[in-house]
Order: structure tokens, then sequence, then C-alpha cells
């Protein structure tokens, strides 16, 4: 009995269910015009991170190397980046609401990846597979977290600007930070999260350039293609050409886009080395490669 | 000799005599009024008097009120304080009984503690009341009028003062209008330092304005006039630049914060004139506040990216908001600050009595 709460999916699904009962201690406050005790609620989401972080490593133990071999892993990593990025990041730019905005993201995503279907297949064992196949991987999902704390941020920009346009100061818009520091801060994680996404993305090439691993045309594709949106935006940022709201709806619709470019890059992962859970489940691993199938390196130096 | 008397004293002996705005209008509390001649004055023809013990004579805008301990009877050294007073103001008794009400025992601990806490100010939940109760007591305590008693209650009253602004919202919003100027434009830029100030035209709430901001640590500052020499002259004041109202586009293009106030008939600013001039800054964001009737800025100008246009009617109605939402306050900390004085108000009444034996 003791035992099911000592496994990998119970701990993350308390990390989510903290990070939730963080996000409402938040609200409580807010929604009567109160100030909540922020070291109560970053004791929580602290409380909920490492429950978390404790199950990822039980399922990193079970797979041998980092755990990114389906939605439901995936999903937990981009929360687990999200979440350590506010930790250690969100303290530094001392936004008020981050946290609330954080652990209510983190809580939305953290409890729609428990759903079952999404944790049928899983990779036993990673031995063989390159270490920097994995940096490659980690960094790619470390920079969707990174993505998913600049779409938190842009949709704090687009209401503070609302509540001065409006002139409404009630609630949550009581507290929200000036829309300057939002501003600086979007630029900050911006160009965070296109760094550690081309690095990633770097690293996936030249191995893939050695001779190692296989690349999929369609988490190819999706993913450079998310790279050059945020490459561009920068651009445009750098240029002073587009609007800052209109740089923060654009921030939160590619994010919402990275979220959907998980689906191309689980199905490279599943195709990569599923190993079926059990003889019940066996059906659904076979997972078949995108319909343009994987791009080997001896294929591409024939060309 | 004064401590002697007043440990000796039961706090039942604890007095008021005063005036509040609540009940006396600013005509006659006008000659009810303090210098600070007279109120040296005042302490040393009531110093050392067999009748009066302790004493502190708190003087505002709104109220001056004297609080005392009585060594004998309470009604005999508020006799002595009415000739007092009518000599040091020169005013005669009887508009001194219209004026001033009389009260003894704990409602005077509770009102000096809800004194304190802004609850009973003009403004309600004002936090410079407190200040001017801190400033009356270390009067006192120079002029040694100060005993056991009124030291007690004042520092528990600093104590509950302290208490109801953490642990309620009777402080929270600003109720004034360059106030909430400041507070929205902390809202925009946070940090205030860094931000560039442009001022067009003069006025007091202008200038009030400008000094809160000021007061927040703003120190780029340009004032812009039609008559140059005002502009020079106000720059002077406010340690910033001037500049002829002819050339204000260059000041436009540059400032964060923009206040207008002249008495211009027709806009200074409109909508087509300011997107061209902040067309080189689209992401810096600018904060109008047009004080003026007729307006300085067209009302066009808030549809802008990034461009937050306040008139003299919005900054009013938030600071009318904040008003009402620190009248809800009012109960909640009445209730808190009755607990604290009876409190008070029994461990003084406990410590009287130890000290008899």
């Amino acid at each position: 009995m003791l035992g099911f709460f000592f496994e990998d999916r119970t701990l993350m699904a308390l990390g989510a269910l903290l990070y939730g009962i963080a996000f409402f201690f938040v609200l409580l406050f807010v929604r009567r015009d109160r100030s909540h005790p922020p070291s109560i609620t970053y004791g929580i989401v602290v409380l909920g991170w490492l429950l978390q972080t404790a199950g990822m490593y039980l399922r990193g133990l079970e797979v041998g190397g980092c755990p990114l071999g389906n939605a439901f892993e995936i999903l937990q990593f981009v929360v687990w980046s999200l979440v350590l990025l506010y930790l250690v990041v969100g303290s530094s730019f001392r936004v008020s609401l981050l946290g609330f905005f954080c652990s209510g993201l983190a809580a939305l995503l953290g409890l729609f990846s428990l759903i079952p279907a999404f944790d049928q297949t899983r990779r036993e064992w990673m031995e063989g597979v390159s270490v920097w196949i994995e940096l490659h991987a980690a960094l790619a999902l470390f920079s969707y977290g990174v993505f998913a704390i600049l779409a938190l941020v842009s949709a704090m920009f687009l209401l503070r600007d609302y509540s001065l346009k409006k002139k409404t100061f009630h609630g949550v818009f009581h507290f929200l930070p000036s829309i300057k520091q939002l501003e600086e801060i979007k630029y900050r994680l911006l160009v965070t999260g296109l760094l550690i996404l081309s690095v990633s993305l770097l690293l996936g090439g030249v191995n893939w350039s050695q001779g190692e691993g296989t690349l999929y045309t369609n988490k190819f594709i999706s993913t450079l293609a998310l790279w050059l949106c945020y490459l561009i935006l920068m651009f445009l940022r750098w240029r002073q050409t587009l609007q800052p709201a209109s740089q923060a709806w654009a921030y939160i619709g590619l994010f919402l886009i990275a979220l959907i470019t998980l689906g191309p890059v689980n199905a490279s992962r599943g195709a990569f080395a599923p190993v079926p859970d059990d003889s019940d489940t066996s059906s659904l691993n076979e997972t078949t490669p995108s319909q343009s199938g994987p791009i080997s390196p001896e294929l591409r130096t024939s060309h | 000799m004064l401590a002697e008397n007043a440990i000796n004293n039961a706090p039942d002996n604890l007095f008021l005599y005063g005036a509040t705005h609540r009940e006396v209008p600013l005509n006659l509390r006008e000659k009810l009024a303090f210098t600070e001649e007279r109120l040296i004055d005042f302490y040393r023809k009531t110093r050392g008097h067999p009748h009066l013990g302790e004493l502190l004579l708190l003087n505002t805008c709104n109220r001056m009120e004297i609080y005392g301990v009585a060594p004998q009877s309470a009604l005999f050294s508020k006799e002595i304080l009415r000739g007092s007073l009518s000599a040091i103001l020169s005013l005669p008794r009887e508009t001194l009984d219209q004026c001033l009400q009389f009260s003894m025992g704990k409602p005077v601990v509770e009102h000096l503690f809800n004194v304190a806490s802004g609850i009973d100010s003009l403004v309600v939940g004002e936090a410079e009341i407190l200040g001017q109760v801190k400033a009356a007591y270390a009067t006192a305590r120079t002029e040694d009028t100060i005993g056991p008693l009124l030291n007690r209650t004042f520092q528990k009253s600093f104590q509950a003062a302290k208490w109801v602004r953490t642990h309620t919202d009777i402080g929270k919003g600003q109720v004034s209008v360059g106030s909430v100027a400041v507070e929205l434009a902390g809202h925009v830029f946070g940090d205030l330092a860094d931000c560039r100030i442009l001022i067009i035209g003069a006025g007091e709430i202008a200038e009030r304005t400008l000094t809160s901001l000021q007061g927040r640590g703003v120190t780029n500052v340009t004032i812009a006039n039609r008559t140059y020499s005002k502009a020079c002259e106000a720059a002077r004041i406010f340690h910033g630049r001037a500049t002829p109202l002819e050339d204000i586009e260059t000041a436009v293009r540059e400032a964060d914060i923009i206040i207008g106030s002249t008495a211009a008939p027709e806009p200074i600013l409109t909508a087509p004139k300011l997107k061209s001039l902040l067309a080189k800054r689209p992401l810096q964001p600018l904060f109008l506040i047009d004080l003026s009737v007729p307006r300085n800025f067209d009302q066009n100008c808030e549809n802008l990216s990034n461009v937050y246009l306040y008139n003299i009617d919005d900054l009013g109605t938030l600071a009318r908001d904040n008003l009402k939402a620190r009248h809800k306050e009012i109960e909640a900390c009445r209730k808190s600050l009755e607990l604290r004085a009876t409190h008070l108000w029994e461990r003084l009444g406990s410590q009287i009595k130890s000290s008899k034996f």
C-alpha cells in the first residue's frame, strides 16, 4: 500500500497536485485584493518540484537515462523545466505573481500528462544511446520550459496592458508587475530559450552528421520551424518593428504550437527504441515512424 | 515630581480635551490652531501645575487634542486647561465650550489608537497622522510633560497603528490625484528613478504630482510653458530643464511620462501627431497624465499601442474607489483596535494596583 506513494507516477501526480494547491492558495488572496505570503507559495512549489524530481529520478532509473520516452515523460520534463526556471530564475526577476501563473500552468500540464494513454509505451533501458543525443533532447525540452515561462510572462504583459488601458486594478490586476519590467523579462527569456534551443539543434545536427542517431523529417521540420519563428521574432524585437502586445500574442501562440510539435517529437522518440511495458499494451507500443520516415546519415550522404 | 504624580493616579484619570474635524468646522478649528510659539507657551504655562499631571498636545490641520492624566480630579484639570487655552488662544471660554469635547478613561485610549492608525482622519487611512502623533509625543517628552501612563499609552498606540497598516487594507491604494498618478506610473515603469518627465504648462495639481514623482526618485524633469520665463522659474524650483512650448516635440519623443496642465482650448497632442513622434520608440511605453480642462491630450491617444492616457476624471475616480475601499475596512480595524485598547486598559489597571502595594 505504502509502495504506491513511492511510484514514479504517484510522485509526479503529487507534484502536479501541489502546483495546483499553490495556484489556488494565491488565487484565494488575489481575489480579495490581498497580497499572499510568497514564502508559503514558494515552499509549496518547491515541495511539488522535489516530489516531481523524485518521480522523474525513479523513472530515469527505470529507463537508464533522461525520461523522455513518451508523451507523459516529455510533458513532465517540460513542467519540471518550467518550475525549475521559476524557482531559480523567477526569484531573481522579482516578478510578483509569476509563481501564481507558473504553478497554474504546471498543474494544468502536469495533470494533463497523467492521461493513462500518454504513458502506455515505455522504454525500459537506454543502453547504447548516445549521451549527446540525450543531451540534445533534454536541452530541446528545457527550451520548451523557457518558452513556457515566456508565454506566461507574455500573458501577464497582456493582462497588465489590459488593466492600464481599461483603468481597472482590482484582484489579479493589482499585483501584476509593471509593463516595462515584463517587457524586459520577455526579451531575456526569448534570448535564453532561443540560445538553448540553438545549442540543442546544433548538438543533434553534429551527432547526425557523424553518423549517429536517426533524423525524422517531421520532427526535424517542426523543430526547425519553431526555432526559425522564435529567431524571426527576436529579429523583429531587435528591429523594434513589432509592437510589444503583438509580440506577447506571438509568444503565446508559438508556445501552443510548440506543445503541438511535441507530437512529432514524441512519435520519433517512440520509434527510436520502444520497449513494451507489458504484453497487454504491446499493440499500442508499435509506433509507426512518420510517413516521411527516418533519414539515415548514409542516405543523406548518398544524395 | 511628574512621574510620581502620574504613577499614583489610576488610569481612570486619563482624559482627553479637544476638538476634531468631525465636530468642529474649519472656521473654528482655525482659531484653535497652535503655532510653535503657542505650543511652547502652553507647555510652559501648564508644566508643574499642581492640578495638572501628564500632558500631551496634538495639533494638526484636523484636530487639536490634549491628552492628560489628572493628579486628582480630571474635571478639575479640565477647568484649569480651559483657562490656559482661553488665555493662550485669546478665545472666550464660551467659544471653547462650543468646540472642545471632554472624555475620560478607556474611550481615550480607544480614540488615540484610532487617531494614530488613521481611522479618525479626514482622509481615512492616511499615514501622515502617525508621524504627527509621534512628533507631538517627542515634543511633550522634550518639554518633560510625559509620565509613565501617557508614555505607555502612546507607545502602544504606535504599535497598534503599525499593526493596522500591516494587517489590514486601511492604507491600501492612493487617495489623492497626485499619488494615484504616481502609483499608475509605477504600474507602467516599476522603478521611476530613470523616468524622464515632461510637464507642459503649470498648475498646482501638476506641481504636486511632480513633487510626488520626485519623491519616488524622479530626477530627469523638463518643463515646457508658453511663457518661457515661467518654465525657467519652475525648472529652477524643481531642478529640471526648461523648454519653450513651440519646441516640445523633441521632449515628447524622449519622455516616459508627460503631464499636461495648460489652459489651451485645443489639445496640444493629437493621436496622429503623437503616433508619428513615437514611431522611433515603439517598445518604450508612454504614460500621459492630463490634468487640464479642456483636455490637453486628444482622447484617441489612448488607442495607440503602448500609450496609457489618464485624465483628471480617471484619476479622481480611482482615488474615490480607493477611498471607498478604505472605508470598508474601518469596522474591521476598529474592532481590532478596540481589543488592543481593552487589553492595554486592563494592563494599566493591574500595573497601578501592583504599584500601590
